[in-house]
């Protein structure tokens, strides 16, 4: 049977009535076998995984181990192309020494899996997946010591210590013939096992699945268009719905004439709370009469655009909180020779997932089903819950795949949007938002000014470095770099000011794309007029670190980077972060049309220690998507607005990169497998603003200090330089 | 206004009970089922909803139900024949070419109909064929390669 039907089958097992059961109950219907829920309590090893786990019932995930054999982990993460549909199989298969082949996976159910913050952040696999392994191990104890009851004879009576299991079957060591299969050991039973122990995890040298790369396994139902999207859900007597949308973010509604809607067949007005909505049975009618609908509006003016935000942000960032210092900045400023002061500005930008944000939802009795496109099914349950009124257990989460999320579906209103609509109908309600509400809703990357004033001593080493930071979060805002003065500040608006005229969220990497296009632009302005090599000068304040050096080294040995004086000439820019625990560097090779300003990025190299590496062939993926991705907020994303009024609609003025920006993308993966697991679907993300500012000052000598570095702002570099 | 309209739908004679001007894409995921067919932007700029109509790439967004009358029309469903994955769904398959997959039955059509034209596209060749087409989650490289090696399986060449 493939592996979609396995999960099919296996959640219409207790699609029955799935509502009238505990969790308990849920799990003696699927018929048997080991029920291993766990709840490690290390919290060292599970951070924020525990403490959630504490909180909602002392549970981070279960999984199953049937009698016929299959193993199947229920867990609350989701799909969005990161990959954990391949990876959470693999830590699981290995920690459990079953064959990978025989374990399924459940996904993002809330319902049949446990509590789960959500997906993103990079936790699945550093956080959750090391907690899974964990239970996976115990679990591995547990059956240990049924088999050896089972095994042992009168004369003979074993521990576990005696036996060895290979692809789920229990042997002794010394002799495979005694054997018994995990089937087996579970047949009949029903075992509900909570495991709290200390965790005894494989090491490097013990991974047989570990570490050796697999394809995707959902690949199959992508390429025949068989995997489901929230859209995809089809249900007797569904609706399609259109909302009623505001000009501007934040305007009111006066007045309004939907006669010219109703006037079409079949179509109903619905209002919900402050929504109104159209609905019809099919879409492209639904399309037509939001098209009639009229209503006049009381706009919001907050004065600001894309051009005067930067003042804007630093006017307003009153309230200061220190993030790190270190020494005395005026003991730095006495000791410096030369001094730099530098303002950079990096805009609002979009997610822009190919999915728009859609949910489909349908009320059975009390019961609330969604499916939605998203990555956090159970703050999303208590969103809609809240909303609506009734009690979480009433709400049902269920999605699999999701069209891209990049943080910008950590929050849902669709979800709440169209379970509103669904309880205020009684019918099932499908919407998908236009990929002019998908930019005017999302929560953009927030827009930031940073500035820095540091100093070179007269050997060309850093002596002091202030880092002021306006309305950018906080993640890569501290430098790694030795610096002996040194002064990290996060500068917010007080909570009685609206500072952005757009909600605002996590954006792949969050923050640190800002921080780090900064303070790496800002290193090679100072290795440039210190007359240093960019990556010599990076090394000189980093002695003490020796996981970062070793991070550049290999990089620039796999670039063929030789010193030089910036700029070079040449096209070559460097910038390194740390990431979700993640040491990263991006070495780049660009040209610069110096006539049109356009700018090919010819290569990238991606050079990262991350612990664990679960399926090299996924990181790396990972690391390749990062570079591409990067390159959009590097090059042109940018949203443009005026007031709370976003310009920005549709890909038309919304330039994300295309194929023919590819560059040639090598990763090199320090091996530390022995490590703990970090982050992999972020990291390589932060550096690319910063290495191909880098890079054009080596080209051209015109340096950049505002993302995205288009065109225009490289003409107009290149004038001054 | 409901009319019948005949079509050819991956290789199946369809008559549809249906209002011609009804969206393409729509009436594809909606009246018919085939979910495959995305929407991403729905004015032509992304090309998530790509099909093939007559062995030609088109965006489902763009055109109306009309528009199909009479032609053969391919989607992501029509692919795989007998059972057996199209070369480029099995080179996307082999080169880990998807990530969330939202685009993907798109990228394939899409790169269906360019090897229907050129079967020996030159790397450059394919990036100008497939420019229009986006992917968010970046996976443009191992797109590349996907249909440079379904190139050489659909001319005769080495099997994937
Ligand atoms: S949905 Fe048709 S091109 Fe984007
Ligand atoms: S794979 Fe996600 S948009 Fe292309």
């Amino acid at each position: 049977m493939k592996r979609e039907d396995r999960i099919t089958e296996l959640l219409s097992k207790d699609m029955n009535n799935p509502w009238e059961m505990d969790r308990r109950d849920f799990m003696r219907k699927l018929g048997g076998g080991l029920i291993i829920a766990f709840a490690v309590s290390d919290m060292t090893l599970l951070g924020s995984c525990a403490a959630e786990a504490d909180e909602k019932g002392g549970v981070n995930a279960y999984l199953k181990i049937g009698q016929d054999g299959r193993v199947t982990l229920f867990t609350g993460k989701i799909e969005m192309g990161q990959g954990p549909i391949t990876s959470l199989p693999m830590m699981l298969a290995d920690e459990l020494d079953v064959n990978l082949e025989s374990v399924d996976i459940i996904m993002g159910d809330t319902l049949l899996c446990p509590y789960d913050q959500g997906t993103y952040g990079s936790l699945s696999t550093r956080k959750y997946g090391q907690a899974m392994r964990a239970a996976a191990a115990e679990a591995k104890a547990i059956l240990l010591k049924m088999a050896a009851a089972e095994l042992s004879t009168n004369n003979s009576q074993l521990v576990p210590e005696q036996l060895q299991v290979i692809d789920g079957i229990v042997s002794l060591k010394t002799d495979n013939t005694r054997n018994i299969s995990y089937a087996d050991l579970t047949q009949g039973k029903e075992i509900l096992e909570t495991v709290t122990g200390k965790p005894s995890m494989k090491k490097a040298s013990e991974m047989k699945v570990m570490g050796n790369s697999r394809l995707h396994v959902d690949a199959e139902l992508k390429v025949t268009g068989q995997a489901k999207y929230s859209g995809d859900m089809k249900l007797p007597g569904m609706m399609f719905a259109r909302i009623v949308r505001p000009p501007s973010l934040g305007a009111k509604m006066l007045s309004i004439d939907t006669s010219g809607a109703e006037a079409i067949e079949g179509v109903e007005i619905v209002e919900a709370g402050d929504m109104v909505a159209v609905i019809h049975e099919s879409r492209d009618i639904a399309d037509v009469a939001i098209s009639k609908v009229k209503a006049e509006w009381e706009e919001e003016t907050m004065e600001v655009d894309d051009k005067n935000i930067f003042d804007h942000l630093v006017k307003n960032g009153t309230e200061v909180r220190e993030l790190k210092t270190k020494g005395s900045l005026d003991k730095g400023k006495e000791n410096s020779t030369q001094n730099f002061s530098q303002e950079y500005h990096d805009p609002y930008i979009a997610h822009a997932p190919i999915e728009n944000h859609t949910a489909t939802a349908v009320f059975e009795g009390e019961k609330l089903k969604i499916w939605a496109s998203c990555q956090t099914p159970y703050p999303t349950q208590e969103d809609v819950a809240e909303a609506l009124g009734i009690s979480k257990e009433n709400v049902r989460m269920m999605q699999i795949f999701t069209g891209g999320g990049f943080g910008g579906k950590i929050y849902n209103p669709q979800a709440t949007e169209v379970a509103l609509l669904a309880q205020k109908t009684k019918k099932p309600i499908q919407l998908t938002w236009t990929r002019e509400e998908e930019f005017m809703f999302d929560r953009l990357r927030p827009a930031a000014t940073i500035i820095i004033e540091s100093g070179l001593d007269a050997d060309g080493k850093i002596a002091m470095w202030d880092y002021q930071l306006y309305a950018g979060g906080r993640r890569g805002a501290t430098t790694f770099y030795d610096i002996p003065n040194q002064l990290t500040n996060q500068n917010n608006a007080p909570r009685n000011v609206t500072l952005h005229p757009f909600h605002t969220g996590a954006w792949r990497g969050p923050s640190n794309n800002t921080n780090t296009f900064a303070r790496e632009s800002h290193m090679e302005l100072m290795a440039a007029a210190a007359g240093k090599d960019a990556l010599q000068f990076r090394l000189d304040h980093l002695e003490k670190d020796e996981k970062m050096t070793k991070v550049l080294k290999a990089g620039a040995e796999k670039f063929g980077w030789t010193p030089a004086k910036g700029p070079s000439g040449r096209g070559y820019g460097i910038a390194c972060g740390i990431d979700a625990g993640t040491y990263v560097a991006v070495f780049v090779e660009i040209d610069v049309d110096k006539a049109s300003g356009h700018v090919q990025v010819r290569r990238a190299v991606v050079s990262q220690n991350m612990g664990l590496v679960v399926n090299p062939q996924g990181v790396i993926i990972q690391a390749e998507g990062c570079v591409i991705m990067g390159l959009g907020y590097t090059l042109t994303e940018e949203i443009e607005f005026e007031n709370r009024k976003m310009l920005t609609r549709n890909f038309d003025t919304y330039e994300i990169p295309k194929f023919s920006w590819t560059p040639q993308i090598e990763v090199v993966l320090i091996d530390a497998q022995d490590d703990p697991p970090q982050g992999g679907g972020e990291p390589a993300i932060i550096c690319m603003g910063g290495a191909v500012a880098n890079a054009i000052f080596d080209a051209t000598g015109a340096r950049l200090y505002q993302q995205p570095l288009t065109p225009a702002r490289i003409l107009e570099a290149l004038a001054k330089a | 206004m409901i009319e019948t309209i005949q079509l050819e739908l991956n290789g199946t004679p369809t008559k549809l009970e249906i209002d011609p001007s009804t969206i393409l894409m729509w009436a594809l995921r909606n009246e018919l089922g085939l979910t495959g067919t995305k929407f991403g932007c729905g004015l032509g700029f992304c090309g998530s909803c790509t099909i093939l109509l007559d062995d030609e790439p088109v965006r489902s967004c763009m055109l109306a139900v009309s528009d199909a009358a009479g032609k053969k029309l391919t989607t992501i469903e029509g692919l795989a024949k007998n059972g057996e994955l199209h070369p480029v769904q099995k080179a996307f398959i082999k080169n880990d070419a998807q990530q969330c997959g939202y685009c993907t039955p798109g990228m394939i059509l899409n790169a269906v109909g360019l090897l229907l034209k050129n079967p020996e596209p030159s790397r450059k060749e394919v990036i100008e064929g497939m420019e229009e087409n986006l992917c968010r989650c970046g996976t443009y490289g191992r797109i590349i390669e996907s249909i440079q090696m379904a190139g050489i399986e659909m001319k005769g060449g080495v099997k994937i």
